[in-house]
């Protein structure tokens, strides 16, 4: 990710203050992602859609949702800059509402559990790894498990999906 | 199903009703944009595939229970004029009547729900009604989006929540804006500065059809510009917050100018009537602005205020498609619209008498200086 500083005129000029402007897709993701286009002369592209990191530059629009994955490492700077924060916290949709709730309950439980092992409490450790199982074993709606199995993908770093991602496009 | 010239025939809730604050605040209305999951998005998508698009959602959208009085047409069998009509409605956007096969629109009949299929998302929905009212257009577009949810599988990120084609859309995908008349401001000058500190603090500012549209009629729309990392109802108090703080400045400003510049403002509302009155040929943008003067000298006492509606249809009704959706067929050309639109003008203004210069207010009102935020 690379950090701009603009002056206020400067800012004006570029179409900072316009997001949906090309200018500000060129200026952000542009600069960001210089080195990674000339690794691949062909651009980054979608493994869904097909769409490149150039069609985006130049349109200052995605072609399928999966783009938000594909071009991840280019797009996160970009959203920093545009909005007020980088995690959704509004209306989740009902059906993964219920999965949602348990990703997060489970990510938090294991994190007290990682806690309580450095600390060697091993005794509040095996009630969180219990717990954790319990969590984990109970039945979700198929769509729920479904989707609960999507988003946790979503939660891998995103260095560890780019990475695979465009070697297998090299190939 | 209703026929589109049956709808157009009667104007729209949101212009004809009333809702809390509505001499300053026109109308109130939020948009959500939705996707569906893995499939490319209308701007990228081939024919087929916005084809098959269009009627899976539509067929959705028809079976709402808030849908049954609805008019549902694709773009490609709307006439240019009929299209342009919704554009001044503000129920369609100025792109979406751009499009053509693969593109759809299903309105209520009440004009106040509205759903674009295949704009630059695969749905955008909209709530309009008149006044201040975005809490409850945000609950009536909410209702149907989770109505929707239950036959539509929507693109959803666990961490950039609802996916849309553009960056700037993703997370609740919602705008929610407010279109205010602010002629007060206009004429003390300080419009612009208003303008800075709304956009300074992540809100919009824009005329009257949205992004990068003049203003005309003293009239600005102001929406929230940031739709990630925060919840709809936060980004909804946020814009409500400072729509009351204009609000109360746009009233400052005309108390200021009563006490201070009676005479210009009397002169601008009698000069408005006059040409309004008298002329013969008038561009849509001349007649918007004489007509905010108008509007402002209903607001302030000089009309009777059963002539409001009549003012109020005349912003919509003076807009070149509306002028021409009786006649269909023969479009008319720039000089025959000004002449046409003159006539409606002075037709309509003959019912209403002049302005009462003696009924203006000139006692000083308790005006409270806020400072800007």
């Amino acid at each position: 990710m690379q950090k701009v500083n603009l002056c206020e005129s400067c800012s004006k000029e570029k179409g900072v203050n316009d997001p949906t402007g090309f200018a500000l897709a060129d200026l952000l993701l542009g600069l960001g992602a210089a080195q990674e286009i000339d690794k691949n002369p062909a651009g980054l592209r979608c493994p869904v859609c097909g769409f490149s990191q150039n069609d985006f530059k130049k349109t200052g629009r995605l072609g399928c949702s999966t783009c938000y994955d594909a071009f991840a490492e280019g797009l996160s700077g970009m959203l920093k800059n545009m909005h007020r924060g980088v995690m959704h916290v509004g209306k989740v949709p009902a059906r993964l509402a219920q999965a949602r709730q348990k990703i997060q309950e489970i990510s938090s439980l294991t994190a007290s559990l990682e806690k309580a092992i450095s600390a060697e409490n091993f005794e509040e450790a095996a009630a969180l790894r219990d717990k954790i199982r319990l969590l984990e074993s109970l039945p979700t709606e198929e769509t729920a498990t479904e989707s609960a199995a999507a988003a946790q993908i979503d939660l891998i770093p995103q260095e560890s999906l780019s990475v695979p991602s465009s070697k297998s496009l090299q190939e | 199903m209703m026929k589109l010239s049956r709808i157009i025939a009667n104007t729209g809730e949101w212009l004809s009703g009333s809702g809390p604050h509505d001499q300053i605040v026109v109308s109130s209305r939020v948009r959500l944009a939705r996707n569906l999951r893995g499939k490319p998005f209308p701007g990228w998508a081939k024919k087929v595939e916005r084809v098959a698009v269009l009627e899976e959602i539509r067929d959705a959208v028809v079976q709402l229970p808030e849908m049954k009085e609805s008019f549902s047409e694709k773009l490609e069998d709307l006439s240019p004029l009929e299209k342009q009509v919704l554009v001044e409605r503000h129920l369609i956007s100025r792109e979406h009547a751009a499009k053509g096969a693969g593109s759809a629109v299903v309105m209520n009949t009440a004009q106040t729900l509205s759903f674009m299929i295949n704009e630059e998302d695969h749905l955008r929905m909209q709530a309009i009604r008149a006044g201040l009212q975005l809490d409850e257009v945000f609950a009536m577009i909410t209702q149907a989006d989770s109505e929707l949810e239950e036959s539509l599988d929507f693109a959803f990120h666990s961490d950039l929540g609802y996916l849309t084609a553009c960056p700037t859309n993703v997370g609740t995908g919602m705008r929610a804006s407010a279109m205010l008349h602010l002629p007060g401001l206009v004429m003390s000058e300080q419009v612009n500065k208003i303008v800075n500190s709304v956009n300074k603090i992540g809100l919009a500012v824009r005329g009257l059809h949205g992004e990068g549209s003049e203003a005309m009629g003293n009239l600005f729309q102001v929406s929230n510009q940031t739709t990630l990392g925060e919840a709809e109802e936060e980004i909804i108090g946020r814009l409500n917050k400072v729509i009351f703080q204009i609000l109360e400045h746009e009233q400052n400003a005309r108390q200021i100018l009563l006490q201070q510049r009676a005479e210009t403002l009397l002169d601008q509302i009698g000069r408005a009537y006059g040409i309004l009155c008298h002329a013969h040929s008038i561009t849509s943008k001349e007649a918007l602005n004489l007509l905010s003067f108008i509007k402002m000298g209903v607001d302030l006492g000089l009309f009777p205020s059963p002539n409001r509606l009549q003012i109020d249809e005349l912003f919509i009704e003076t807009q070149p498609a509306h002028l021409q959706k009786g006649l269909q067929a023969t479009k008319l050309g720039a000089e025959e619209r000004d002449s046409l639109r003159a006539a409606l003008i002075r037709a309509k203004l003959k019912m209403m008498p002049e302005p009462e210069i003696g009924k203006i207010p000139t006692t000083p009102t308790t005006t409270t200086t806020s400072e800007e935020s």
